[in-house]
C-alpha cells in the first residue's frame, strides 16, 4: 500500500526495514529528519542509535560497528561528508560494508540548504586518500529511494565496500507516495572476518596499513580486482524513448525527472528526444552511453552543478557526437522549460548541421 | 649416590593474550610492560575470547601484532568513537583502546572527551610519555614546559605553545566517567599498582558501569635523548610532579570493585 512519506524518513524506514542495526550521525540540513526518525525508530526496535559529537565521530563509530558484520549506516550532507572522507577512506580501505546517505546541498564552503549535485565528484571520484571507488546509487523520487537503500546494504555486504545513497535536498525534503517493503529480519550471522571476539579460532585483525610495499601493493590490487567485479555486474541506468532517438539527455536524482518532463514536452512538438538516467553513478553506465553515441546527433548533459557528471559523460562519448551541458549551482533547480530552451537551441544547431552530417560521426 | 627429583613448577609465563611477536619498540620503552599488564589482566579475567581490543595511530599503531586478540586499527585519534561502534553493537565483549598522547589528547580530544562524557561502556589505556613518538619526537599535547622536542628545539614555551594538557584531571569532571586514575611505571611498585587499576577498569566495564581510562605514564628514552635509566626517573622526577599520580575519578558504585 502506497502512503505519503518525506524522501528523508521514508529512506530511514527503508534502512530500518533492510535490517540496519545501527546508525550513527550528525545533524545537519537538509539531512536532518533523517536522523531524528532514526532517533526514535532505532531505540524503540533496541537497535543502535547515537548522536555524535561530529561526522568524524560518526563515520569511526560507522567504522567500528561495521567491523562486527552489522548492517551500518550514517546520512550526512555535502560539508559533513567532506568531513567523513578519511573515515570513509579507511573503511575502504579495511574492507567493512558500510552505507552513507548524502542528502546533497550547495558548495563549496557553508553554501546553503538548497538542493545541489555538487557532491558528484567526491562521492564518484571518491573523495578520501587512496585508489578506491564506492557503489553510488542515484534515485529519482522517492520510492526509488526506498529501493535502493535497501539494496545498498545487500551491495554493501556482498562486496564487503562502501555503498553511498545519493539523495538531495529536493529529494529529501519532498513528500511523494511510496511503498515501503516488508520488514526484513536482522541477520545475527556474524561473517567469519568480523571482530566478535578470539573465542577458539585465531584473532581477526581489521587494519588498512601494510609498512611493506608489496603487500600493500597487494592489498591494493585485491580492491581492484573487487572493483573491477563491481564494474562487471553492477551498472544500472534507465532509459525512455531512446530507440529512435536523436538527442539524448543525460540526467540523474533529481535533474532525470526534470529532463523527464523536458522530454515528453520536446516529444509532443515532435523532436526526437530520449533520456538515460544513471541510477548507478560508479559505476558508470559508460559502455550504453558510448553506444547511444553512434545513435544520437547530440548529447545534453544537465545537472544541478557546474558541470561534474558530463565529464563521464564525454569519457565515455570518446568524441563520437557533441556533448553539451546545461547546469545551475546555487540552490536552483533546473525548471523544465530551461531544459527544453536548450533542447530547441541544440535541435535547430542540429537541423541545421544535417544536411551535411558534419556532426554526426558514425 | 641418589639423585634428588623435584617437579619443576612454572611460576611465571607468557601470559597466553600477549602474543610471541617481537616488538618494534625501542630499547628501552615502558609500552612492553604496559602491554604486558593489559593482557595478564585480561588472561586473569578470562575475557581474551570475547575481547576486542582498538589499537591507535602512534607508537601503538602495531598493537594488534602483539595481543592474541581481535583488534581494529583505528584512524588517528579516533579509536574510541570506533571502540563506541564495536561495543554499542556488541554490548556483551568487552572493548578497550589502547592510545598515547598525540591521539588521545591532540587529534581525537573532542572524541575523548564525548566518550567519556557518554559513558560509553569501554576501557582506555591512555600511555603518555609527552612526546610524538613514532613521528620522529615532536612536541605533544603532553609535553612538559621547557621539555625539549623536535618541534620545540629550544624548550617548549608556554608564551608561544601554551601549556601542556592533563586529561585525567579534565576527564574527571565528565559525569559519564566511572573510573579515570594515573599511574606510572618507572618502578616495580608502580607496575603492580598500573596492573591493579588495570584491573579495576576492566571489572568496571565488564559490570557496565560506564566509562574507564587508566592514563599511564611511560618513557621514550629514544626521544626523549637519554638512557633508559634516566628515562625512568625524568618520569619520576619530571613528569609525576606536572601530572601527579592518582584517582581522579572514582563512581561510588565502582568503589567495591576497586583492587587494592
Amino acid at each position: 500500500m502506497k502512503e505519503l512519506w518525506k524522501g528523508n524518513e521514508a529512506v530511514a524506514e527503508a534502512a530500518v526495514r533492510a535490517g540496519c542495526e545501527a546508525y550513527f550521525g550528525y545533524p545537519i540540513t537538509p539531512q536532518t529528519e533523517l536522523l531524528e526518525y532514526m532517533s526514535r525508530r532505532m531505540p524503540e526496535l533496541g537497535r543502535v542509535f547515537i548522536q555524535a559529537e561530529s561526522e568524524l565521530a560518526a563515520i569511526n563509530m560507522v567504522y567500528g560497528a561495521a567491523c562486527t558484520g552489522a548492517r551500518t549506516m550514517t546520512s550526512s550532507s555535502s560539508p559533513g561528508v567532506s568531513l567523513m572522507q578519511e573515515g570513509l577512506s579507511y573503511i575502504a580501505g579495511s574492507e567493512v560494508p558500510a552505507v552513507l546517505v548524502d542528502v546533497m546541498r550547495v558548495g563549496p564552503g557553508l553554501g546553503n540548504i538548497q538542493p545541489s549535485q555538487g557532491d558528484y565528484n567526491q562521492l564518484v571520484k571518491f573523495g578520501g586518500h587512496g585508489d578506491f571507488k564506492a557503489i553510488c546509487l542515484a534515485p529519482s523520487t522517492v520510492q526509488e529511494s526506498v529501493d535502493l537503500m535497501a539494496l545498498s546494504f545487500d551491495l554493501a555486504q556482498k562486496y564487503r565496500t562502501l555503498v553511498y545513497l545519493v539523495s538531495d535536498g529536493a529529494l529529501g525534503q519532498m513528500m511523494e507516495p511510496a511503498e515501503l517493503p516488508p520488514m526484513r529480519p536482522i541477520n545475527k550471522q556474524r561473517p567469519a572476518w568480523a571482530l566478535t571476539g578470539a573465542d577458539h579460532r585465531p584473532p581477526n585483525i581489521i587494519t588498512s596499513i601494510y609498512l611493506d610495499p608489496e603487500r600493500m601493493e597487494k592489498l591494493n590490487l585485491r580492491l581492484q580486482a573487487k572493483l573491477n567485479e563491481i564494474r562487471k555486474n553492477e551498472v544500472r541506468w534507465k532509459e525512455l524513448m531512446t530507440e529512435d532517438a536523436e538527442l539524448l539527455l543525460v540526467a540523474y536524482g533529481t535533474m532525470g525527472r526534470v529532463c523527464y518532463t523536458a522530454m515528453k514536452q520536446a516529444r509532443s512538438e515532435g523532436i526526437k528526444v530520449g533520456l538515460l538516467r544513471p541510477i548507478t553513478l560508479w559505476p558508470y553506465p559508460s559502455a550504453r552511453i558510448a553506444e547511444l553515441a553512434e545513435q544520437v546527433h547530440g548529447i545534453l548533459t544537465v545537472e544541478m552543478s557546474a558541470g561534474q557528471m558530463v565529464e563521464d559523460v564525454r569519457l565515455a562519448v570518446e568524441g563520437r557526437c557533441p556533448v553539451q551541458f546545461y547546469g545551475r549551482m546555487g540552490g536552483i533547480v533546473p525548471l523544465p522549460d530551461e531544459v527544453l530552451n536548450v533542447i530547441h537551441e541544440m535541435n535547430e544547431e542540429l537541423v541545421m548541421a544535417r544536411p551535411g552530417e558534419t556532426v554526426t560521426v558514425s | 649416590m641418589s639423585v634428588q627429583m623435584t617437579r619443576e613448577e612454572v611460576v611465571f609465563k607468557r601470559p597466553a593474550p600477549l602474543g610471541e611477536a617481537f616488538t618494534h619498540y625501542c630499547p628501552g620503552c615502558t609500552h612492553g610492560i604496559i602491554h604486558r599488564l593489559v593482557a595478564e589482566v585480561i588472561d586473569e579475567l578470562g575475557v581474551a575470547g570475547k575481547t576486542v581490543g582498538v589499537a591507535p595511530v602512534g607508537c601503538a599503531v602495531f598493537a594488534y601484532n602483539y595481543f592474541n586478540l581481535d583488534f581494529a586499527e583505528a584512524a588517528h585519534g579516533r579509536a574510541t568513537a570506533m571502540a563506541t561502534g564495536i561495543k554499542r553493537v556488541q554490548p556483551d565483549k568487552v572493548v578497550f583502546t589502547y592510545q598515547g598522547d598525540g591521539d588521545l589528547a591532540a587529534i581525537g580530544t573532542g572524541e575523548t572527551v564525548h566518550v567519556a562524557t557518554r559513558g560509553e561502556n569501554i576501557t582506555v589505556i591512555f600511555v603518555n610519555n609527552a612526546v610524538y613518538g613514532m613521528t620522529g619526537g615532536q612536541m605533544a599535547p603532553t609535553t612538559l614546559p621547557g621539555m625539549t622536542t623536535t618541534s620545540s628545539q629550544t624548550g617548549r614555551d608556554v608564551e608561544l605553545q601554551g601549556y601542556p594538557l592533563r586529561m585525567s584531571e579534565l576527564l574527571a569532571t565528565t559525569s559519564g566517567a566511572a573510573y579515570v586514575v594515573r599511574r606510572s611505571v618507572h618502578d616495580i611498585a608502580n607496575i603492580r599498582k598500573t596492573k591493579k587499576a588495570l584491573m579495576t577498569a576492566f571489572k568496571v566495564q565488564m559490570q557496565s558501569m560506564g566509562f574507564s581510562l587508566v592514563e599511564v605514564l611511560s618513557t621514550c628514552p629514544t626521544n626523549w635523548g637519554m638512557p633508559a635509566a634516566n628515562a625512568l626517573q625524568f618520569i619520576e622526577e619530571k613528569m609525576v610532579p606536572y601530572y601527579p599520580l592518582g584517582d581522579y575519578k572514582v563512581m561510588d558504585a565502582v568503589r567495591p570493585l576497586v583492587v587494592n
